[in-house]
């Protein structure tokens, strides 16, 4: 591992204030507000305003105990306004708290992530930004996940946020992230989170997203795991939105890591969502999976994916199956794999179109009415097995998934 | 139950039954032979209300009620349901979906549970149905589905094709059970079969025939002595029987 020095971090940063990101329309970070007013800190979560509850839950975020969580963080704007961790084993702090308490910390900031991959990781580095620490120590097993919330109140704010996750080794963690918005915002979200799997831990992480029609969304993610590590990145983005360009890494840099990216994309009229999923199989007998499952309902989706194999007997599969419902909208799927080696072995299956007038007469004939039968191949469509998930979390994804029927149908 | 007057189908633009008239009253299943091509799928379909199967001229009755222009779905809650020979998979959705909404009686879904584990489909029901199912396992499970849906009119388009000899005895014992064999009195199922090889009839108790060639019905009569004259001189003799 090399040390990138705070002066060369911050050099390379001002040198891409403003490159364009690689995909996605470019925003002019100049219309946003930067500076807002600092959120007290709140140790009793029952005074977080109803609406905004409500708002939370949408995103699996649960904060009257209803549901069992080992820890919870929460962030508003632009700051952490609640940590708190049941399980001792788990640490969950702010980032800027946990650089205190840990020396060692910063060696892992921007290294998943260049720290000038475009302008809004620059703008992430540059300005003060701060975000949540989730660590498991080692040979830590929770089957109860950590919920962190993000939340963007203020109208105009432009809200950088800057994650760590640690799964040490031998540990088991599952987090859930629920992103999410006043319904008036017309604000940007810059989140970049970094996760580090080390030997022989499993970490999932569970994110849901809940923006508004008029929220611009540029998260930046990458993971680095480690020998017979295991990462699960399941990503949910159902409600409207303006905007989301978004393409997570995961790096597979030990032998038998393995990654797997499950995201289910929702565009409704006036959404555009340009997400990917890149897997990089660096080390030999690394295994890689993507599926994705993207509905249009007059919304335009981009569904990228791309997995690289650059050792020996790795192996990985991709897939993108879109769905157009309405008359308009778009879906573009765009695998993509890359084999450097003899000794590697990726596919991916792809398609896009309408629901099957077969299939819905099928089950007309069993007598569900068209709306019916649409409804139950739309549902079978958007499940996604996800394997090695703690019920807790499963229940949430379902959750999420019947709310979100009621705006396709 | 079902009476078909002087129905004439169409696909696209393509007529395919001509003038067909058939009447199947409650409690009796008829069965339908006939050459490939010939229009038995699309009679089936016909009456199932299938939108690419045009009727032309003709009605369809279904328990005194004309049904020629009603829906499927509604047809199919009316009480006609259909077996079909290729069903469509329909990925996502597990059979156990297709039960759970034919049978909103929490209480018969043991029963539906108990006809699955005979037709030896307990695995297959929480897989994607006719995802990957053998021809065997497409009929077993669509009569299941027939059982959950229990239909008035049972449609069965070729029930033993795809099945192998020891599901063959299982696949015909379950039909006749959906057909209410034990209940001679009080029967009032009817079924309506297309069948080939007529190995159906060593299982179920039908009572009448029918030929169809190029779209009509040619003959009619008991339908093992039928399926005999068809083995011994094929379906051109039953043009010359006149019904």
């Amino acid at each position: 591992m090399s040390e990138v020095s705070h002066r060369e971090r911050e050099q390379r940063a001002r040198a891409a204030r403003e490159k364009r990101a690689a995909f996605g329309p470019d925003l002019d970070l100049g219309k946003y507000e930067h500076a807002v007013e600092e959120q007290g800190y709140l140790a009793d979560l029952s005074a977080v305003p109803a609406d905004e509850r409500q708002t939370l839950l949408d995103t699996g975020i649960v904060l009257d105990g209803t549901r069992q969580r080992s820890a919870t963080f929460i962030l508003k704007d632009q700051s952490p306004i609640h940590f708190s961790t049941k399980q001792e084993d788990v640490e969950v702090l702010s980032l800027s708290q946990a650089l205190k308490t840990h020396d060692w910390l910063d060696q892992y900031l921007w290294r998943a992530i260049e720290v000038d991959a475009d302008k809004y990781t620059a703008h992430v580095a540059l300005e003060h930004t701060d975000g949540y620490f989730i660590r498991s120590l080692p040979g830590a097993r929770t089957t109860l996940p950590v919920q962190a919330c993000l939340y963007l109140g203020h109208k105009k704010l432009a809200q950088r946020v800057h994650n760590v996750i640690i799964a040490e080794e031998n540990s088991e963690l599952h987090i859930i992230t629920g992103c999410s918005s006043h319904p008036m915002s017309t604000g940007l979200h810059l989140g970049v989170s970094e996760f580090y799997v080390k030997k022989g831990a499993r970490l999932s992480f569970t994110m849901i997203h809940n923006w508004a029609p008029g929220v611009e969304v540029r998260p930046r993610s990458a993971a680095i795991i480690e020998e017979n590590g295991v990462f699960m990145s399941n990503y949910l983005a159902l409600k409207p939105v303006h905007a989301i360009q978004m393409y997570p890494s995961a790096r597979c840099v030990g032998p038998n890591a393995r990654a797997r990216f499950n995201s289910v994309l929702v565009a409704l009229q006036g959404s555009r969502i340009d997400s990917g999923s890149r897997i990089l199989l660096d080390s030999p007998g690394s295994k890689g999976e993507i599926i994705s499952r993207t509905i249009s309902n007059g919304g335009e989706i981009i569904a990228r994916g791309d997995i690289q194999g650059n050792a020996v007997d790795v192996k990985g599969h991709l897939e993108c199956r879109g769905l157009i419902l309405g008359e308009s909208g778009m879906i573009r799927a765009i695998p993509e794999l890359t084999g450097r080696l003899a000794r590697v072995d990726l596919s991916h299956e792809a398609a896009v179109g309408k629901i099957a007038e077969e299939e819905v007469e099928y089950l007309m004939s069993r007598g569900l009415t068209r709306d019916q039968a649409t409804a139950m191949i739309v549902r079978g469509f958007l499940k996604v097995d996800i394997e090695g998930l703690p019920p807790e979390l499963d229940k949430e994804i379902q959750k999420a998934m019947e709310e979100s029927e009621g705006e396709l149908f | 139950m079902l009476e078909i007057e002087n129905l004439s189908v169409a696909i696209g633009d393509k007529p395919i039954l001509h003038d067909v008239c058939l009447s199947v009253p409650k409690g009796e299943t008829h069965v339908l032979f006939g050459p490939n091509g010939s229009g038995k799928t699309t009679l089936l379909m016909a009456i199932m209300g299938f939108p690419r199967y045009r009727v032309i001229t003709g009605k369809i009755w279904f328990l005194g009620q004309d049904i020629t222009d009603l829906p499927m779905d509604e047809r199919a809650r009316l009480g006609v349901g259909m077996s079909f020979q290729r069903p469509p998979a329909v990925r996502g959705v597990k059979t156990r979906d297709i039960l759970r909404s034919l049978d909103p009686n929490a209480g018969v879904q043991n029963e539906i549970l108990e006809v699955a584990r005979q037709l030896s489909l307990e695995e297959l029901i929480d897989r994607e149905i006719n995802h990957g199912f053998s021809g065997g396992e497409i009929k077993r499970s669509e009569l299941l589905q027939l059982f959950a849906q229990a239909p008035r009119l049972v449609l069965l388009d070729e029930p033993e094709s795809g099945v192998d000899l020891v599901n063959m005895a299982l696949v015909g014992q379950m039909t006749n059970r959906l057909l209410q064999k034990d209940l001679r009195r009080t029967r009032s199922r009817s079924g309506l079969i297309i069948t080939h090889t007529g190995h159906i009839l060593d299982y179920v108790n039908a009572i009448r025939g029918y030929v169809m060639i190029e779209g009509k019905l040619w003959s009619e009569g008991n339908p093992l002595d039928m399926l005999d004259c068809i083995k011994r001189s094929g379906y051109k003799e039953c043009m010359s029987c006149q019904r």
